[in-house]
C-alpha cells in the first residue's frame, strides 16, 4: 500500500446559497481544491462526490459523473458515495483506498449538499430516513428527537450539564464567527441563551433537554480535497503535503434500543482506535481535532469516546477550556457542524479540509493552533451506527 | 407637497386615542440589547428608507412584506389608516425590526405586518410577542386577528402560540386563512414567548429615542438575503 496525502482543499461559505445548484457548489468547492493543488488543467483519474440527498432534495441521481462532465474532467472514473452524514468522509476514504492501492494517482473528492431548497421540517424528515424504517421512522422519531433521549441518559450517567452544553455551543459559535466559511458568524453569551429571563424565547426547548443552540443549523455548502501518492505529492504540491496517516471505520446497530448502553458510541470509539493505530499515534499526539457536534452532547461524548477524555470528563474539560484554542486540545476550531454548518454530505470533507488548513499553518491568527503537526476528525453518521474517522500529520519538507 | 387641509378633513381617517405602549428592553442570544418601543409618526420616513429595500427581496416572501408594509407606514403618515401604531426594535440605536398593527374596534385589533432585519437572532419572535403584548395588555383588546403571509410566519405565530382558525373571517389583508389570538390564548402563552424588561435604563432609552439609526440598503439586502442570512 502507498501512503497518500492530500495535496489540494477547497471550501465554499456554507449557508443559504438560494442562488447556486448543488451541481454549483460541488464545481465551486472542487475548482478551489484543484487549484489549490497547482493541477491547472492536468485531469484527475478518479472522482468521488459524497451526497446523500440530491435524489429526495434535488430528484437529482447520478452527481458524480454530471460533476466530472461539468468540470471537464473526462473521462475521469465517478463514483456518488452514499453514506448518510457520514458520506464526506467515506467517500474520502474510498478515494484513500483507490490511491493507497496503486489504481489511480490522483483523487478529486468533493462533498456537498443543499438543504435549504425545502423548508426545515422536510429537512428534518429527509435526515430521518436514515433511522429504522420498521421501528423507528414510523413512529415519528428525528435525529434531535434522539439526541434529546442520548442527552437526558449522558447528564443522568455522567453529570453532563446544561451549562457545560451551553459552554460548547457558546465556544463553537465564537470560532465560527471568526471563520469565513461558517454559516452561523454569530457569537453568542451565556446571558443571551441561558441566564436572562429572556433566554426562553431566545434558546427554546428543542428537543429537550436540548435548546435551539444545541442544535445545528440547516446549511448549504460544498468542500473538496485532492488525493495522491506522498511521493508524488513531494514532487508536485506546491503547499505543504498533509498525509493521511491513519483511518478507521466501524459500524453499530441501526437501532438505539439495541445497544447494551446507548451511552456508549461503539463506533466511534472503534473508529478512532483503528485510524490512531494505523498512524502510530496516541490521541494525546493530536494538536488539533475537528468533531460531529450535530449536537452539542456529540462534542462531549466524542471526545470522551475517541479518547482525548475519560468518560465523564469531556463536559467538565469543555468548561474548563481545555477544548478552546490554546486549550490541552482544541476541536471544533472551524466552528464545528454547530457554526460552520452541516450539509451533510458535505461535512466529512469540511472537517478534513479544515484540519489540511491548520496543519498548512494558514488560518488567521485567532483560529490557528500554533505548530499543529497532526490533526483528527470524526463523521458521525446515523445515530454513531456509522462512523468515520481520520488522524491527518503534516508533512514536513 | 401642499396640502388643503379642507379636504384633509374629509380624507383622514378618524382616529381614537390609544394608549402608548411602554419601551422595554430585550436580551439577545448575542447578548446585545433591544430596546423595543413605539415609533411616532414622524419616524415613518425613516422607516421607509429601511423598508425599501426589501420590496425586491423575494427570499422569505420579504418582498410581500416589505411592500404591504411600506404601503401601511405610508398609509399611517399621511393619515390614510385608523388606528395604526408601529413599534420598533432597535439595537445600539440601529433599526433590527419592525411590527405594526391597528385596531379595527376597542374589541378587535389587527395585526399588520412583522419583518426582522437583523436574523437569526428571534428578532422577529420578540417583536411579534410585543405586538401582541400592546394589543392585549396596553390597547386592552379581547382579540387580535392575524393572517400568515410566509412559511416563518406561520410557524412563528400559528404553530407556537396555538391560535384558533376562524375559517368565516376575513382579515383586511385579504382572503387569507385568518387565524386569531384572545386574551386566554395570550396569557396561556405569555410565559414561554413574551419577554424583556422594564424599564428601559435611561442611558439605552436616550440612544433608541434619539434616532433610528438604520443600515445602508446593500447590508440591509445582504442581512436578509446573503448567504449567512439566515
Amino acid at each position: 500500500m502507498r501512503e497518500v496525502a492530500i495535496i489540494g482543499a477547497g471550501m465554499i461559505p456554507f449557508g443559504r446559497r438560494d442562488q447556486d445548484t448543488l451541481l454549483d457548489m460541488l464545481a465551486y468547492a472542487s475548482l478551489k481544491a484543484l487549484d489549490d493543488a497547482g493541477l491547472g488543467d492536468k485531469s484527475v483519474d478518479a472522482v468521488y462526490v459524497a451526497n446523500m440527498g440530491a435524489g429526495m432534495l434535488q430528484h437529482q441521481t447520478a452527481i458524480a459523473s454530471a460533476l466530472v462532465d461539468r468540470l471537464s474532467l473526462l473521462p475521469a472514473a465517478a463514483d456518488a458515495i452514499e453514506n448518510g452524514p457520514a458520506s464526506g468522509a467515506s467517500a474520502i476514504k474510498n478515494g484513500l483506498l483507490a490511491v493507497a492501492s496503486g489504481y489511480y494517482n490522483l483523487v478529486l473528492v468533493a462533498g456537498g449538499e443543499k438543504m435549504r431548497e425545502v423548508t426545515g421540517w422536510k429537512a428534518t424528515d429527509f435526515v430521518a430516513t436514515m433511522t429504522h424504517p420498521e421501528v423507528e421512522y414510523p413512529y415519528g422519531i428525528t435525529l434531535p428527537g434522539m439526541a434529546g433521549m442520548f442527552t437526558r441518559l449522558y447528564m443522568e450517567k455522567y453529570g453532563v450539564t446544561r451549562e457545560q452544553l451551553v459552554d460548547v455551543a457558546i465556544k463553537n459559535q465564537k470560532m465560527g464567527a471568526l471563520n469565513p466559511y461558517a454559516h452561523v458568524e454569530m457569537a453568542i453569551t451565556k446571558e443571551g441563551i441561558m441566564d436572562s429571563r429572556d433566554a426562553v424565547v431566545n434558546n427554546p426547548v428543542a428537543a429537550d433537554p436540548l435548546h435551539l443552540y444545541d442544535l445545528c443549523p440547516v446549511s448549504d455548502g460544498a468542500a473538496a480535497v485532492i488525493l495522491c501518492p506522498l511521493d508524488l505529492a513531494k514532487k508536485i504540491a506546491p503547499k505543504t503535503p498533509v498525509l493521511v496517516a491513519g483511518f478507521g471505520q466501524a459500524t453499530d446497530t441501526h437501532t438505539l434500543q439495541e445497544r447494551d448502553d446507548p451511552t456508549e458510541l461503539k463506533a466511534v470509539q472503534l473508529a478512532a482506535q483503528q485510524a490512531f493505530e494505523r498512524a502510530k499515534l496516541k490521541p494525546a499526539d493530536m494538536d488539533v481535532a475537528e468533531l460531529h457536534d450535530a449536537f452539542t452532547i456529540l462534542e462531549i461524548a466524542e471526545s470522551e469516546q475517541v479518547g482525548f477524555f475519560k468518560k465523564g470528563e469531556g463536559g467538565k474539560a469543555a468548561s474548563a477550556g481545555k477544548t478552546g484554542l490554546g486549550g490541552q486540545i482544541p476541536i471544533n476550531m472551524s466552528g464545528g457542524l454547530k457554526a460552520r454548518g452541516h450539509p451533510v454530505g458535505a461535512t466529512g470533507v469540511a472537517q478534513v479540509v479544515e484540519v489540511v488548513f491548520q496543519l498548512r499553518h494558514e488560518l488567521e491568527k485567532n483560529r490557528q493552533v500554533k505548530d499543529a503537526k497532526n490533526g483528527f476528525t470524526i463523521n458521525f453518521g446515523g445515530f454513531g451506527n456509522n462512523v468515520v474517522a481520520f488522524v491527518l500529520r503534516r508533512v514536513e519538507a | 407637497m401642499a396640502i388643503d387641509m379642507e379636504l384633509e378633513s374629509v380624507l383622514r381617517a378618524p382616529e381614537v386615542p390609544q394608549a402608548k405602549y411602554p419601551p422595554k428592553v430585550i436580551t439577545l442570544a448575542n447578548g446585545k440589547k433591544m430596546v423595543v418601543r413605539e415609533a411616532s409618526r414622524e419616524d415613518v420616513p425613516t422607516l421607509l428608507n429601511a423598508v425599501r429595500p426589501t420590496v425586491s427581496i423575494e427570499r422569505d416572501y420579504y418582498d410581500i412584506v416589505g411592500a404591504r408594509l411600506y404601503a401601511e407606514l405610508l398609509g399611517w403618515y399621511r393619515y390614510r389608516v385608523r388606528n395604526e401604531y408601529c413599534l420598533v426594535g432597535q439595537v445600539d440605536g440601529f433599526l433590527v425590526g419592525i411590527v405594526n398593527g391597528r385596531m379595527m374596534n376597542e374589541k378587535v385589533g389587527i395585526s399588520l405586518h412583522t419583518l426582522a432585519i437583523d436574523r437569526g437572532l428571534r428578532v422577529g419572535s420578540h417583536l411579534f410577542a410585543s405586538k401582541m403584548e400592546h394589543h392585549i395588555e396596553t390597547l386592552g383588546n379581547e382579540e387580535v386577528w392575524i393572517v400568515a403571509e410566509s412559511p416563518i410566519g406561520f410557524r412563528r405565530w400559528m404553530i407556537e402560540y396555538g391560535l384558533e382558525l376562524m375559517p368565516t373571517v376575513q382579515h383586511e389583508l385579504g382572503g387569507a386563512t385568518a387565524y386569531r389570538l384572545t386574551k386566554k390564548l395570550y396569557y396561556d402563552t405569555k410565559a414561554r414567548l413574551v419577554v424583556g424588561e422594564r424599564p428601559v435604563p435611561k442611558k439605552l432609552l436616550d440612544e433608541a429615542m434619539a434616532e433610528i439609526k438604520i443600515a445602508d440598503e446593500k447590508t440591509i439586502a445582504e442581512k436578509i438575503a446573503g448567504v449567512k442570512g439566515r
